[in-house]
C-alpha cells in the first residue's frame, strides 16, 4: 500500500476546489466537500446539475481540470498508477445495474474480490453468501443478471460493491431505473447499510428516502453546492436558498 | 510492367467488363424481383408458396453460386433443358441473389412496427393500400443497406462466369495468363477492372448507409 | 436411376473420391478460419485504437479486402507472387493465404464491431471495483465479444466453404474438380453423369453449410 498524500487526514472523503470541465463548458466549478468516516451524504438537484459527474470524479473515471480529491488520505487521480489500489477502498453503484452479463450472480460478486485483492475463493464465496443472504438473494446464486428483475440486479450490484469492503460506497441514481415496487427493496437494503455504520454518498431523486437516511444533504445546482445542510429535516421543510426551494417546490408538485 | 501490353489488352478488357456488367445487372434486376415478390408473399403468409420460398432460401444460401452454375449449365441439359450460357449466369445469379434478397425485405417488413399498419388498416385502407403506402416505403429504407451489401456481393460473385466458358473479365485475364504468360499486366488490369465496376457501388453503398442510419425518421 | 447418372457414383471408389474432395474444401476452411479469428481479434482490437493511422490503414484494408472479389485475390496470390517474387506457393498455400487474408479483416470488422457495442459503462463498473486495463479486458471485455463472436465466426466459416469451390479454379483438386473428372472418365459409359453427380456435390454442400449453420442459430438463440 503506498503512503499517504495527506498525513492523519481526518475526514475520509475530502474535495478540495474540484473544478472540471468538459469542450470548454465548465461542468462543476469549485466544489469542496468533506465526508467523514461513518457518515451519510445525500446529494440532490436537478438533472444535469452535474452530480452524477460529480460522484464518478470520486473514483476517478472523469478526469478532473483542477483542485483535489482525497480518500483516505490519498489523492483520486485517473492516470495515477495505484489509482486501483484508491478504488478498492470506494464501492460504486450504478444507475443501470451493469452487472457482468456472462457471469452468474454469484461470480459477478467474487469476481473483484479474488482477481484484484487476491482474496481466497472459499471465503470470499462464504462472504457472499452470507451478504446475499442478508438481501434475500442467497437462492439466486446461480442465475444469470438477465435471469433477475431489476430490483434483484440491483441488490446483487450493492452486494458486489460491499464484497470489496470499501470504505466509502457511492451510489449513481440506483432508483431511478426501477420500477416503483422495486424501489422499495432497494431503499431498503441502503437504510439497513446506513444504520449500520457505512460511509455512504448518494445521489438520488428519493425524497422521502433522502430524508430518512440522510446525515447531511448536499444541494447541487448549475455545476456548483448551493446549500448543504446537517439539519436534513429543516432543510426540506425550509430551505434558506431561493434555487433550492424552487427545486423542492417542482418536486412536490411531480 | 510493360504498357505497350496493357494497352493491347484494354479493349479486350473492356469488352469483358461490358458483359460482365450486362450480366451482372441483368441477374440483380433478376435477383430483386424474386426477392421482392417473395418477400412479399412471405409476409402476406401465402399458405404454399411461403414453404416452398422457404425450401429454396435455404437451399441457395448453402450453396455455392459455382456448383449452382454447374448445375444449371452441366446437369439441367441432362434433363433436355437446355440453357445458353448467357442466361445461365444470368439466372445462375438472379437465383442465388433472390435468396438473399428475400431475407433482406423480408426482415426490412419485419422491423416495420405492426401498429403502423393496423393503423393504415384503420384508416380504410386495404391490405394491398396499407402494404404499398405505408409498409413498403418504410421497409425499403430500412433494407437499403442490406440491397446494397448483396448488390456488391452479387456482383463479386460475377467472377465465376469464367467456369462456363462467359468471356468475363476472369476468362480474359486467365486467358491471355495462358496464352502470353504476361502474368503481371494481366492481373493489374483485372484489379483495375473489378475496382472500376465495383468501388462507385461501394462508396455508393457506404453513403446510402450512413444516410439511413443517420437521417432516418430524426432518430 | 441409370439415366440420370447416379449409378456413376457407386461404382468403385467414386463416393469416396467425391467425400475426400469435400474434406478438402472443409479443411482448407477450418485451417484458414482457425488462423483468422487469433488475427481477428488482434486486428479487431487494433480497430478500435485511439490511433487514426492505424485505423485508417485497417479501414482500407477491410475495404480492400470487401470489395476485391476472392477469385481474383486467388489468382493473384497463386499466378502473381511467382512472377513478382519468384516464389512457389503450391495451390493449397495460395488458398489459405487468400482465406487467412479475407477472414482476418472479416473478423477483425466483426471483433470490432461487438467491442463498440459493450457500453462504455461496463467498462466503468469493472474499473470501479478496482480492475486494471488488462483484468478489464479479459475478463469483462473479451468474455462477453466472444460469445457474441461465436455464431459469426461459424457462419463466416460456412462462406468459407462455400467460397472453396472457387480453388478448383487454381488446379486444386476439391470436390467439384472430382466430379468433373468422374464426369470425364465415364463419358462413355454414363452420358448422364453429369447430372447425378452435380446433384449430389450440390446436396453435399448444403448438407454441410446447412448443418454448420443450422448450428449457428442455435447457439445465437441460446445465447442472446
Amino acid at each position: 500500500m503506498s503512503e499517504k498524500d495527506i498525513e492523519q487526514a481526518e475526514m475520509l472523503v475530502e474535495v478540495k476546489n474540484l473544478h472540471k470541465e468538459f469542450n470548454g463548458n465548465v461542468i462543476l466549478g469549485d466544489i469542496n466537500l468533506s465526508v467523514k468516516k461513518g457518515e451519510v451524504v445525500v446529494v440532490i438537484g436537478p438533472s444535469g446539475c452535474g452530480k452524477s459527474t460529480f460522484l464518478r470524479c470520486l473514483n476517478g473515471l472523469e478526469k478532473i481540470q483542477g483542485g483535489t480529491i482525497a480518500v483516505d488520505g490519498l489523492y483520486v487521480e485517473p492516470d495515477k498508477k495505484d489509482i486501483t489500489k484508491i478504488r478498492q477502498k470506494i464501492g460504486m453503484v450504478f444507475q443501470s445495474y451493469e452487472l457482468f452479463p456472462h457471469k452468474t450472480v454469484l461470480d459477478n460478486v467474487i469476481l473483484a474480490p479474488v482477481m484484484v485483492q487476491k482474496r481466497d475463493k472459499k471465503d470470499a464465496t462464504k462472504e457472499a453468501l452470507e451478504l446475499l443472504e442478508k438481501v434475500g438473494l442467497a437462492d439466486k446464486k446461480d442465475y444469470y443478471p438477465r435471469q433477475l428483475s431489476g430490483g434483484q440486479k440491483q441488490r446483487v450490484a450493492i452486494v458486489r460493491a460491499l464484497l470489496m469492503h470499501p470504505e466509502v460506497l457511492l451510489f449513481d441514481e440506483v432508483t431511478a431505473a426501477l420500477d416503483p415496487e422495486m424501489v422499495h427493496e432497494v431503499l431498503q437494503t441502503m437504510l439497513e447499510l446506513a444504520k449500520s455504520g457505512s460511509t455512504m454518498i448518494i445521489v438520488t431523486h428519493e425524497m422521502a428516502f433522502a430524508k430518512a437516511v440522510a446525515d447531511r444533504v448536499v444541494f447541487f445546482d448549475g455545476g456548483e453546492i448551493v446549500e448543504e445542510s446537517s439539519d436534513v429535516k429543516n432543510f426540506f421543510e425550509n430551505p434558506s436558498t431561493e434555487r433550492a426551494k424552487r427545486f423542492l417546490k417542482t418536486f412536490a408538485y411531480e | 510492367m510493360d504498357i505497350n501490353v496493357l494497352i493491347t489488352y484494354i479493349p479486350l478488357y473492356n469488352e469483358a467488363l461490358l458483359l460482365t456488367f450486362k450480366i451482372g445487372m441483368l441477374g440483380i434486376l433478376t435477383a430483386f424481383a424474386i426477392g421482392l415478390s417473395g418477400a412479399a408473399a412471405v409476409y402476406f403468409k401465402v399458405p404454399v408458396v411461403k414453404k416452398i420460398l422457404e425450401i429454396y432460401i435455404e437451399l441457395f444460401r448453402n450453396t455455392p453460386l459455382l456448383v449452382q452454375l454447374f448445375f444449371i449449365y452441366f446437369a439441367l441439359p441432362k434433363l433436355g433443358i437446355r440453357i445458353d450460357a448467357e442466361t445461365c449466369g444470368v439466372l445462375g445469379l438472379g437465383l442465388i441473389g433472390g435468396a438473399y434478397m428475400i431475407e433482406t425485405l423480408r426482415s426490412g417488413f419485419e422491423s416495420i412496427d405492426k401498429v403502423q399498419s393496423e393503423s393504415a388498416l384503420s384508416l380504410g385502407m386495404t391490405r394491398r393500400q396499407m402494404f404499398g403506402s405505408i409498409i413498403l416505403p418504410q421497409a425499403f429504407s430500412v433494407s437499403m443497406p442490406g440491397i446494397m451489401a448483396n448488390v456488391i456481393f452479387l456482383l463479386k460473385e460475377t467472377s465465376v462466369f469464367s467456369t462456363i466458358s462467359l468471356m468475363d473479365l476472369m476468362f480474359t485475364a486467365k486467358d491471355l495468363i495462358g496464352m502470353y504468360a504476361k502474368t503481371i499486366e494481366c492481373l493489374f488490369l483485372l484489379v483495375v477492372y473489378y475496382l472500376i465496376m465495383l468501388l462507385p457501388i461501394s462508396v455508393l453503398g457506404s453513403f446510402i448507409e450512413r444516410r439511413v442510419r443517420y437521417a432516418q425518421f430524426g432518430d | 436411376m441409370h439415366n440420370l447418372g447416379i449409378d456413376v457414383l457407386f461404382k468403385g471408389t467414386n463416393m469416396i473420391r467425391l467425400l475426400k474432395g469435400l474434406w478438402v474444401s472443409v479443411e482448407i476452411s477450418l485451417i484458414a478460419v482457425l488462423i483468422s479469428i487469433v488475427l481477428g481479434l488482434v486486428m479487431g482490437i487494433l480497430m478500435t485504437s485511439k490511433s487514426k493511422v492505424i485505423r485508417f490503414i485497417l479501414r482500407v484494408y477491410l475495404e480492400v479486402v470487401r470489395i476485391m472479389p476472392q477469385m481474383v485475390l486467388l489468382f493473384i496470390v497463386y499466378f502473381g507472387t511467382t512472377r513478382v517474387f519468384g516464389l512457389n506457393i503450391s495451390a493449397e498455400a495460395s488458398a489459405i493465404i487468400v482465406f487467412v487474408f479475407w477472414g482476418t479483416a472479416e473478423m477483425g470488422d466483426l471483433v470490432r464491431g461487438s467491442i463498440k457495442s459493450i457500453p462504455k459503462i461496463q467498462y466503468d463498473s469493472a474499473y470501479a471495483l478496482g480492475m486494471d486495463k488488462i483484468q478489464v479486458y479479459t475478463a469483462i471485455i473479451l468474455p462477453q465479444t466472444i460469445r457474441r463472436l461465436i455464431p459469426l465466426s461459424i457462419n463466416l466459416v460456412t462462406r468459407m466453404i462455400k467460397t472453396t469451390s472457387l480453388v478448383m479454379m487454381i488446379g486444386i483438386v476439391e470436390v467439384l474438380k472430382v466430379a468433373q473428372q468422374i464426369i470425364e472418365a465415364n463419358r462413355k459409359a454414363s452420358p448422364n453423369a453429369a447430372f447425378g453427380v452435380f446433384a449430389v456435390v450440390f446436396l453435399l454442400y448444403f448438407v454441410v453449410c446447412r448443418t454448420i449453420s443450422g448450428f449457428a442459430v442455435k447457439l445465437e438463440k441460446r445465447w442472446t
